[in-house]
């Protein structure tokens, strides 16, 4: 049991499709299973990070107060941290919103319609603060291993994650990291 | 007009003057106009227009101590002039009558500069030597000084490659910056093939604080001609361009009236001086691009299109404009050029140190008492230019570092005050020369704020032509925006120091390449107000406004951080 | 035409005069990185690339695009300094505006995706800018989106210098430089345009593409300009 390696993923600001390409890694699943013991994820329903994680892949870029607690969390927490996605390396889509203001952006979304939901950013511990400004994950911890892609592809998430379980380098070619 | 028409000229001029009581000098440079030298003109000038025979009224350029003006200078026949400080129209009237009517002319005490002053005793003015002194409109009273003279002497008694000669000789280098020789310029051009080629001078003068180019133009402007010409002569130039920035309205009017008057005269035009050499002056108005004062720029300006610089080789010297041999020097050179030619290299040589010839003139401003337009032999120390002539710091502060060279430039901080100033020497502490902007900064300045503000001005003026340039300003503005807003983390200190290494290095143009002088020279002397900033959320000038937080930290203090914007 | 030797990479080579020393190194099948620079327009020399070192006078960087073969020279393409400079040009190109390949008609064919992985940018350092900035879908053929722009000229160059149309032009300065249809008219009323697509074609990224394309389906064709130079220059009209 110990000898397994302790694998957690964490999901921040995005759309989960980087942990939906992750489930795509079909039989080598199988394989993970057998050399990495999951500790957190958004797919195994844990409430708190726990200590001694070997490898932590992070998708989503980090949007909020959470995020920024989380991201501190998995950074003091983990040995290898892993921008996983577009989202995490570069922000992507969820870093358009940062050519509005947080106010603005609220009051566009949720509250010139219909409804009238909380706005971010009063004291009540529901919802969490919005950052004036989206970063990509290695802007705010340090972070060791990129996998770009929107999603990485499964071949790719597949070629990182065993080069990690055997203890190697997250491939750098050309091809496994092209944005996009 | 030829030579002894020239000299009768000047002596009838000079026979005019003569028959004055006294001469009564305003300036009326740009400087001495915003502080409200234009009232004071408008108050006296119907009173002495009643006294025109006995008292002769002029407005002049720029007498230097601008941050005193507007400056007012009382000659009585046979007496030292007496300059005024501050000069409301109540004062003048009461100079009117106590110093200029009085049969017993008293000097209002507590407003006179002393002329021992060491404001005055330190410089050497050679190339101001007629600003404040003459009325820049009057052509008669620039040739009762000599002027033309050095042209006349040029076109009859030398041979264009005598004047280069001289020129190298002299040891005068440029006085845009980069300090080029100017006589080997010239020669370069004068040996250049082409049948047409051109002589430009560069008044896109565009550096925060400095107003060098400005006030020559203003206060001399048939100076510059009579250079722009004598160089039109030594490379065998018939055209000459003065690129004046259009925020010089004044200069831009002086210099057109003054082309004028000197065409009308024969000493500008065809056949000047009943030679056979022509030689026309055009102005072209910069549109407020900082760029434009870069050479390759200026000249795509001056042929139309945008305002961009292209890469060096060729040089202008070879290919400029329109692919002519083409000579571009500063203003301020070109100022240099007639004191040369009449006085000898041998005697311009005399002035300055080993390498820096001459002497140059500085916009001395920033936190001290006397801010105003110097002129100073090189070689002086820049202590003797802060505190004998800039009258140190105001009391209470202590001097911090001086600034040279505009955003291109570099701090100079109290270790190295008694540096020599000329170009080698400011160079060696990671400043320049520049064109002669020279910002004093004491103790209330923060010096991270000040790199921000100089790279502000290189991100706003960047023409975004190639990428370093035009993205690297941009985010080395950023950086220090963290820094100084107390969000940077160590990391951004050392991207910002990787970036200043890459926009130097690989930028296109001058522009690029010398932006992140700023910050490098502030990292080097004063890199303990960084880390402040960055380890204590400290501005230890106490300048900067401390709101943010590193990212991570919010996490910790999450109801304090994130203003909505 | 006469021949000049120089040395690059230590390799002595031979040159024609005229040449530059990117057409030299590559002539060598030396890899060198360019965005600005396209065979068959005039070079500019602002991407800042191909910059190489020259060993023969201090290790001074300066863009083989531009710069002429001399005798004598010697010149050096690979450097840990240079390959780190080419990335951070990459980044800060990357940070300039909104380049999100994910949702790009250019995504897979983009010259500026293809070249960050190609030199290894798979992260930015530098804080995105994330502007706010237009797209002109008002011509009936083509998408103009400054969002992918990288301000490379390619299309105010080859619509000068080839069709001679002189459709674009560039507007601002710095960052804020902005390429402009006629004297900034929405492009689909450009009375200059003809419509001709050569800029769609020579365009790096997604900033001027197809209407009509999705993401990913734009692929763009360089080979016309050399048909057209070809044509022009040597009087061979060859198409294939």
């Amino acid at each position: 049991m110990t000898d397994k390696i302790r694998l957690a993923t964490a999901w921040l600001g995005g759309c989960s499709g980087c942990h939906m390409s992750f489930l795509d890694l079909n039989e080598h699943l199988l394989d993970l299973a057998k050399a990495a013991e999951l500790v957190y994820s958004p797919i195994a329903d844990l409430k708190e990070f726990p200590e001694g994680v070997d490898v932590a892949l992070v998708e989503g870029a980090v949007a909020n107060i959470d995020h920024v607690e989380l991201s501190k969390k998995i950074r003091a927490r983990s040995k290898l941290v892993v921008s996983f996605g577009d989202c995490a390396v570069t922000g992507n889509v969820t870093i358009l919103r940062n050519r509005f203001g947080v106010d603005d952006l609220l009051t566009a979304v949720y509250h010139a319609g219909p409804g009238a939901a909380p706005r971010g950013h009063d004291p009540d511990g529901i919802i969490p603060y919005l950052l004036p400004r989206v970063l990509p994950l290695h802007q705010v911890i340090a972070v060791d291993a990129y996998v770009p892609g929107c999603p990485p592809s499964a071949d790719r998430i597949w070629a990182a994650v065993s080069a990690l379980l055997r203890g190697e380098k997250v491939p750098v070619e050309e091809e496994a990291i092209t944005f996009g | 007009m030829n030579r002894p028409e020239l000299q009768a000229m000047a002596e009838q001029e000079l026979e005019r003057q003569k028959k004055f009581r006294c001469r009564v000098m305003c300036c009326t440079s740009t400087a001495c106009v915003s502080s409200g030298a234009n009232s004071l003109y408008e108050t006296l000038k119907p009173k002495l227009e009643k006294l025109k025979e006995d008292v002769e009224f002029v407005p002049t350029g720029c007498m230097g101590l601008c941050g005193r003006g507007p400056l007012m200078t009382v000659q009585l026949q046979g007496q030292e002039p007496v300059i005024y400080e501050n000069v409301t129209p109540e004062l003048a009237l009461e100079i009117l009558d106590k110093h200029i009517l009085a049969h017993k002319p008293t000097p209002i005490k507590d407003k006179v500069l002393p002329n021992d002053w060491p404001f005055f005793t330190k410089q050497t003015r050679v190339v101001l030597a007629n600003s404040g002194a003459v009325d820049p409109e009057r052509l008669e009273d620039y040739v009762s000084r000599g002027g033309y003279s050095a042209l006349a002497h040029a076109l009859r008694e030398m041979t264009p490659r005598d004047v280069c000669h001289e020129l190298i000789d002299s040891g005068l280098r440029g006085r845009g910056g980069a300090g080029f020789p100017t006589g080997l310029k010239w020669n370069m051009v004068r040996k250049a093939a082409g049948d047409r080629k051109y002589v430009v001078a560069n008044g896109d003068e565009g550096d925060p604080g400095a107003y060098m180019d400005r006030t020559l133009m203003e206060s001399d402007p048939h100076r510059v001609l009579e250079g722009m010409a004598i160089a039109g002569y030594a490379v065998g130039a018939e055209q000459g361009y003065v690129y004046v920035r259009g925020e010089y309205p004044l200069a831009i009017k002086r210099l057109e009236k003054a082309i004028r008057a000197a065409e009308r005269k024969g000493l500008l035009g065809s056949r000047v001086m009943e030679s056979g050499f022509n030689f026309r002056i055009d102005i072209r108005i910069g549109a407020g691009a900082f760029v434009c004062g870069e050479e390759t720029a200026l000249m795509a300006s001056i042929m139309g299109k945008r305002g961009q610089p292209v890469i060096r080789p060729p040089y202008p010297a070879e290919s400029g404009l329109w692919g002519c041999p083409t000579l571009i020097n500063n203003v301020e050179t070109y100022g240099n050029i007639t004191p040369i030619i009449n006085q000898g290299a041998a005697w311009y040589s005399q002035i300055g140190t080993a390498k820096s010839k001459g002497t140059k003139i500085f916009a001395l401003t920033g936190n001290v008492i006397n801010s105003g337009l110097i002129e100073v032999p090189m070689g002086i120390t820049l202590r003797e230019i802060v505190f004998d002539i800039g009258g140190g710091m105001v009391p209470g502060r202590t001097y911090k570092a001086a600034q040279t060279g505009g955003p291109s430039g570099g701090c100079i901080p109290t270790e190295h005050l008694d540096t020599p100033v000329d170009y080698e020497s400011l160079k060696a502490l990671g400043s320049m020369m520049g064109s002669g902007g020279l910002i004093v900064m004491d103790n209330t300045t923060c010096m991270p704020n000040i790199a921000k503000f100089f790279m502000e001005f290189c991100m706003d003026e960047s023409c975004g032509k190639c990428v370093p340039c035009r993205v690297g300003t941009m985010q080395m503005h950023r950086l220090l925006e963290h820094i100084t807003n107390g969000s940077a983390t160590e990391d951004d200190l050392k991207r910002l120091e990787e970036l200043c290494l890459l926009v130097r290095d690989t930028s296109l143009c001058g522009l690029g390449n010398s932006s992140p002088n700023p910050i490098l020279s502030t990292l080097r002397y004063f890199r303990h107000e960084y880390e402040a900033h960055i380890r204590e959320h400290k501005c230890l000038a106490g300048e900067c406004n401390i709101t943010e937080v590193p990212v991570l930290e919010l996490a910790e203090i999450k109801h304090k951080t994130v203003e909505v914007s | 035409m006469s021949v000049v030797t120089l040395t690059i990479n230590d390799e002595l080579v031979s040159a024609q005069a005229e040449q530059t020393l990117l057409e030299a190194i590559r002539e060598q099948g030396i890899d060198l990185p360019t965005l600005c620079h396209m065979d068959g327009l005039s070079d500019k020399g602002g991407c800042r690339l191909c910059m190489v070192e020259m060993t023969n006078n201090n290790n001074r960087l300066v863009p083989a695009c531009v710069t002429k073969v001399q005798e004598g020279q010697s010149i050096r393409t690979e450097s840990d300094k240079l390959t780190n400079y080419r990335k951070m040009i990459i980044e800060l190109l990357l940070s300039e505006r909104n380049h999100i390949c994910a949702v790009c008609v250019m995504n897979g064919h983009c010259e500026l995706q293809n070249l960050a992985a190609h030199l290894g940018v798979n992260h930015v350092r530098y804080e995105y800018v994330v502007p706010d900035l237009p797209m002109d879908a008002s011509h009936e053929r083509f998408v103009q989106d400054h969002n992918r722009c990288i301000l490379c000229m390619r299309c105010v160059r080859v619509c000068h210098e080839v069709e001679g149309a002189h459709n674009w032009d560039v507007m601002g300065r710095g960052v804020n430089s902005l390429v402009i249809a006629d004297l900034n008219k929405p492009w689909g009323s450009s009375r200059s345009c003809t419509g001709c697509g050569k800029c769609v074609q020579v365009c790096p990224t997604g900033a001027l593409s197809k209407k009509g394309s999705t993401v990913a389906e734009m692929v763009k064709h360089h080979d016309f300009l050399g048909w057209i130079m070809n044509g022009r220059e040597k009087n061979i009209w060859e198409y294939r």
